[in-house]
């Protein structure tokens, strides 16, 4: 069972309060009539689906009922952290990779 | 190969079945393959076999990072039934059903299919309607079917509650009586056994970690055992496609997510048939053991680490409880997960990629255990052609593009 925390209601509560609702950070096409079938497909369809850091969305369905986001580890399922719809995640995998070479452990 | 039969068993048997020969050689990777299968589940080992048999292709690697039949070969509930409601997916499904119907012969090895049927129930209206559109289009299709009220449900399964007194009362069923289970294990076996036979490396403990790719055409595959060279690669990678696909440097429709099973201890026969439900979600049947094998929906993230949540399997047993009352005092012996890749449409992809030579076999999620033989025999097609066997065409990679979609979803809720 998951322990979720709400940047919302600033609780941790448990996973059947929430449903996932996948990747977050997408952009729905600007200009759609300029937009090409292949660009649309992409928007639609296509997703990273990472295995290790993925930042999605989730729903706090039997709770505040806001959307909200998560970034979270595919292997683990360990949420390392969670922040309001329309900011950016701080824990990536950019960020991992430049703090393990500025400690030296990247070989 | 050593040929089985009763005979073989009991020859064996007055040698205590010491002699018996080993089902396929342990061989070292080769430099260079006609054709190499990424992926040792059910379909890349169905692949392999109709390569080489159907297409005398031999000089054949299958590259698995585990051990055969080890991902969700080995962890699925084993229903097989072909009744689909878009006519692309139901002839995909019918070839596979019609192999399986001669799969033990064509590999001398048992495969211990069943066509005890299986029951897909309506508890609605609208379950109801679907249920007659769907029998229909089968019908239409060749497929067998029948459209059950509930006295006729009652009379196939009289352990279930069919009175009108449940939150949710089944009102009917589609039925498909060639349809019904087969031993999971053996189908990657039979399968691995008689590829051996025809010349075919299966390469264990070999991962795929990267793809050589040169003029935007591949060369072969990077693994932990070293370079391997291949003409035409195939992937078939079920939950770990996208992995593999960003190795090669494009994305795919796939997300995966878990989806678990369980079991019960083993008990007296007691349910001869499958019965799955979409509407309180949950399925079940009993395997020849004597357990009740029991399993539902994915969790709804996404997720590779081979197990699910809580709430996930607690849903499923509340659906199966309801259903069946006397099961609430079955004790459950385990409980497992698997990744399934599941496509935007609940349709596979069998497809050419943006990569010259390499094809990808993936997007079963819930319910490609019923298509192995269909999904290697047309597979195995695609590579030894270079170009998509006809009942393949429909599940290119573009559909996605273009918006041709097999939308599968209204006809399978859980799609197994
Ligand atoms: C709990 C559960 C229940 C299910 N129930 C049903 C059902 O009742 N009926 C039904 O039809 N279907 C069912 N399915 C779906 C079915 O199991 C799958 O669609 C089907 O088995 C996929 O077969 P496969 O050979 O493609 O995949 P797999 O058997 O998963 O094989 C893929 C193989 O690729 C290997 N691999 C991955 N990455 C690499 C790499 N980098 N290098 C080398 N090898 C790699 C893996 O180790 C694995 O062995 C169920 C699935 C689950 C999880
Ligand atoms: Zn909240």
């Amino acid at each position: 069972m998951l322990h979720i925390y709400c940047p919302y209601c600033e609780e941790y509560r448990e996973e059947e309060e929430f449903r996932p609702k996948g990747e977050a950070h997408i952009a729905r096409p600007a200009e759609p009539e300029a937009t090409s079938d292949e660009a649309w497909g992409d928007y639609l369809f296509f997703r990273k689906n990472p295995r290790g850091l993925h930042h999605e969305q989730w729903y706090h369905a039997a709770g505040c009922r806001k959307f909200f986001n998560a970034t979270r580890d595919t292997v683990s399922y360990q949420i390392l952290e969670t922040y309001k719809a329309g900011q950016q995640p701080t824990v990536t995998a950019a960020a991992r990779a430049a703090q393990a070479a500025g400690k030296g452990v990247a070989k | 190969m050593q040929h089985y039969s009763g005979f073989g068993l009991v020859k064996h048997g007055l040698s205590h079945h010491e002699n018996w020969q080993r089902m396929w050689r342990n061989p070292v990777p080769k430099s260079q393959y006609d054709v190499i299968v990424v992926g040792g589940g059910g379909h890349g080992l169905a692949t392999a076999y109709y390569l080489a048999k159907v297409h005398g292709i031999t000089n054949v690697a299958v590259v698995e990072k585990g051990w055969l039949g080890g991902g969700n070969t080995a962890r699925n509930t084993t229903i097989v039934r072909s009744n689909y409601l878009w006519d692309e997916a139901a002839w995909l499904y019918e070839h596979a059903m019609k192999l399986w119907e001669g799969l033990s012969q064509d590999l001398n090895y048992n495969v211990m299919f069943s066509q005890r049927g299986v029951m897909n129930l309506g508890h609605t209206l609208q379950d109801m309607r679907d249920i007659h559109r769907r029998v229909n289009a089968n019908r239409l299709n060749g497929i067998d079917g029948e459209v059950l009220d509930v006295k006729q449900v009652q009379e196939i399964v009289p352990i279930m509650d069919c009175s009108p007194n449940t939150r949710y009362p089944v009102l009917g069923a589609s039925w498909q009586p060639r349809a019904g289970v087969a031993r999971h294990d053996a189908v990657a076996w039979g399968y691995a056994r008689g590829a051996d036979a025809l010349g075919v490396d299966l390469l264990q403990q070999t991962e795929v970690t990267g793809f050589r790719i040169s003029g935007g055409k591949v060369l072969g595959v990077e693994t932990n055992r070293g370079y391997i060279g291949g003409k035409t690669i195939g992937v078939v990678t079920a939950g770990n496609s996208g992995v593999l696909a960003k190795m090669a440097g494009f994305r795919l429709p796939l997300e995966s997510h878990p989806l678990q099973a369980l079991v019960s201890e083993p008990m007296k026969p007691i349910l001869d048939t499958v019965v799955m439900s979409n509407h309180v979600h949950g399925y079940v049947s009993q395997s020849d053991k004597g357990d009740l094998v029991i399993g539902a929906g994915i969790d709804g993230y996404n997720g590779y680490g081979q197990r699910g949540s809580y709430s996930t399997i607690e849903h499923t047993l509340q659906a199966i409880v309801e259903l069946f009352p006397m099961f609430s005092r079955v004790r459950m012996n385990r409980q497992w997960g698997g990744i399934v890749d599941t496509c935007p449409d609940a349709c596979p992809i069998i497809s050419a990629t943006p990569v010259g030579g390499l094809f990808f076999n993936c997007g079963w999620g819930t319910g490609g255990f019923k298509a192995t033989p269909g999904s290697g025999h047309v597979f195995a097609a695609t590579l030894a052609e270079g170009k998509a066997h006809p009942l393949a065409a429909p599940f290119s990679i573009d559909r996605f593009i273009s918006g041709k979609l097999i939308d599968e979803h209204g006809a399978a809720g859980v799609a197994h």
